[in-house]
């Protein structure tokens, strides 16, 4: 039986990893086929860079990556204050009212079905206008919205946890030498939390560069982003500049994040060598 | 309280007189900064914690934003769930109205609820989402806790770079690694072309557009969600529960069975939990993969919006689909609260 557990967990691992990126590689490999038919390889003309040089000047993708980019960049600042500020909340000021309410409302958006809050925020959007008459039409505005709500919701639980693996008793001795809240937060809160700001940061980001249905429903005719444009090309099947496209989007997501989790490797070691040389002092 | 001030005052002291000739030249403000220690209220701390107006305004400014663009956005639906599609923008009819002798009416109309039972194609695509979900997330479970058990168990180096495998796709685009399997699926797809190569089958098999490939999907794109709950739970385990088991005589299988599986319930329930609800409003999957002949819910929502403009449909539809999953969120929020809670 302990044979059958040491075989059949690291096949398990094995299998698992390959179908996470066999898909992913194949994927990759064939942006390099010069045939239209993508997975029917061109033994005469391939590999090739085509379809890269296809991409660059596709002006529908480029206009539409460089609105995402904008979209998610934005998307990513607001979700981090607020996500910071709910984290802190919940994980620091105790009970209150409405903390209850609170807590819903950030771990919701996790598991809610992309299309229901799509069309919730439609829904609302279209009665402020008649209200209010802001916001006037649907496009940045609105998607941005939109993807803020989901996001910070993903940076409130970052937050959250990473405060939780720290007590307060830092945060409780500065107060008790007089520092106040505000000068707390910016001197010991903010510099502990700091690598959850920064992947909550990443994640936002993600987040809203990723998101196709919640945009379809709150994006203006004027505003098509990168994954609205993907999606409807891949609605009709393969597409070879797509896969360009998602090979050089693999290439740099997993040069970020080897990158990052390397340097965040090195500050966690310093900083456990700086606590322990503080303790012993 | 006078006691408390005095030490903070003494320990106050014993750190400015362990470095004190250079403290008076570098930081002139140091008997100052003193004297208005001495000075402060008692419990100053304490004061501040009671007095201070930056916590609810803290507060404030996420809670404002959540009720105003999630809460109130539910209402809306819920609102208009009982409003009338009619041919306007919007293209509902408002619930509250005047008549014509001056009396607020209220209409709320059961019709859209009504349709929803009578016209089998809502009722059929409940059930098929919800039986989509759940063989998804049952075979997620069955590769994810073998997965999550070994990254568990692993030494520390490779444990790292195990989760850095799981967590880098989650990373890279859904759109695109769902797109990657139409690639593989396809008729004259990879893994076609390779089984006819290999000669073991002669004709292509037809896997796009079936639901086979929506499995594929969602477990592929889900398998992170299940895995991370999981591995965080298996890896707080005691172990010596296990080697306990085993000097008491007990076979690795049924240890595993008796104590670290009944253990490890609460992250099989998160990680299905958070495979499972989002699935069953799953949308670009199906619409990517999946048949034509059966649609899943969340398309059917969309169609009802998109192409059918009728809005009161498509909310009741959203309304049905959440009372549907309001038992499962609410058990999700209480593990993740929980969870959150206790680190």
């Amino acid at each position: 039986m302990i044979g059958g557990r040491k075989f059949f967990v690291p096949t398990m691992l094995a299998f698992g990893f390959a179908f996470l990126y066999v898909p992913i590689l194949s994927m990759m490999f064939y942006s390099f086929n010069y045939s239209k038919l993508v997975t029917v390889w061109d033994h005469a003309n391939s590999p090739t860079l085509k379809w890269y040089g296809l991409l660059f000047h596709n002006g529908r993708i480029m206009g539409a990556a460089w609105l995402s980019i904008k979209i998610a960049t934005m998307n990513a600042c607001i979700s981090v204050v607020l996500g910071t500020l709910a984290g802190l909340v919940l994980a620091r000021f105790g009970r209150f009212r409405g903390r209850t309410i609170l807590a819903a409302m950030t771990t919701a958006p996790l598991v809610m079905p992309e299309v229901i809050t799509g069309l919730a925020m439609l829904l609302l959007f279209v009665s402020m206008e008649q209200l209010i008459g802001w916001p006037a039409g649907r496009g940045v505005t609105t998607i941005t919205i939109a993807h803020v709500t989901f996001s910070m919701a993903y940076v409130t639980v970052i937050i959250q946890s990473r405060l939780a693996n720290f007590d307060d008793s830092l945060e409780e001795a500065a107060m008790d030498l007089g520092a106040r809240p505000a000068k707390v937060f910016w001197r010991i809160t903010l510099p502990l939390i700091m690598p959850a700001i920064v992947s909550g940061w990443l994640l936002a980001f993600t987040l809203s560069w990723d998101d196709v249905v919640i945009s379809q429903f709150v994006a203006g005719p004027s505003s098509t982003t990168l994954p609205m444009v993907i999606f409807s090309k891949v609605r009709l099947g393969v597409s070879p500049d797509v896969n360009a496209l998602a090979t050089i989007m693999v290439l740099i997501v997993a040069t970020g994040v080897v990158l990052s989790a390397i340097v965040m490797q090195r500050q966690e070691k310093r900083r456990a060598r700086e606590m322990q040389l503080a303790a012993s002092d | 309280m006078s006691g408390s001030n005095g030490r903070r005052w003494r320990s106050a002291s014993k750190g400015s007189g362990k470095r004190a000739p250079g403290s008076l030249l570098t930081r002139p403000w140091e008997p100052l900064w003193q004297l208005f220690h001495r000075l402060r209220p008692a419990r100053w701390s304490a004061y501040v914690r009671d007095h201070w107006i930056g916590k609810p305004l803290v507060t404030a400014v996420p809670m404002a934003w959540l009720v105003l663009f999630f809460m109130v956005p539910f209402i809306i639906v819920f609102g208009i769930s009982f409003s009338q599609s009619v041919l306007a923008i919007p293209p509902y009819e408002e619930l509250w109205g005047w008549t014509d002798d001056k009396v607020l009416q209220l209409r709320l109309h059961l019709a859209n609820y009504n349709y929803l039972f009578t016209d089998t194609l809502y009722v059929s695509s409940y059930l098929y989402s919800v039986k989509v979900a759940a063989v998804s997330t049952f075979f997620c479970l069955l590769l994810g806790y073998p997965m999550a058990y070994g990254i568990a168990r692993a030494s520390t180096t490779r444990r790292n770079i195990y989760l850095m495998l799981i967590i880098l796709p989650f990373w890279t685009s859904f759109l695109l690694r769902v797109y990657a399997w139409i690639g593989l699926l396809k008729s004259n797809g990879v893994i076609n072309n390779i089984l006819v190569w290999l000669g073991v089958i002669h004709e292509p098999i037809t896997m796009m557009q079936t639901d086979f490939a929506v499995y594929i999907g969602i477990v592929y794109s889900y398998l992170p969600f299940m895995i991370l709950p999981l591995y965080s739970n298996l890896e707080k385990h005691d172990r010596t529960l296990l080697e306990a088991a085993a000097d008491l005589g007990s076979r690795p299988w049924k240890a595993f069975m008796r104590i670290t599986l009944p253990l490890s319930m609460p992250g099989i329930v998160a990680g299905s939990l958070l495979v499972f609800i989002p699935a069953v409003g799953e949308y670009v999957i199906p619409s990517l993969l999946g048949r034509t002949d059966q649609l899943m819910i969340g398309r059917v929502l969309s169609d009802e919006f998109f192409e059918n403009r009728d809005w009161p449909v498509a909310s009741a539809v959203a309304i049905a689909m959440l009372i549907l999953l309001v038992v499962p969120i609410m058990i999700f929020q209480r593990y993740q609260n929980r969870e959150l809670a206790h680190k």
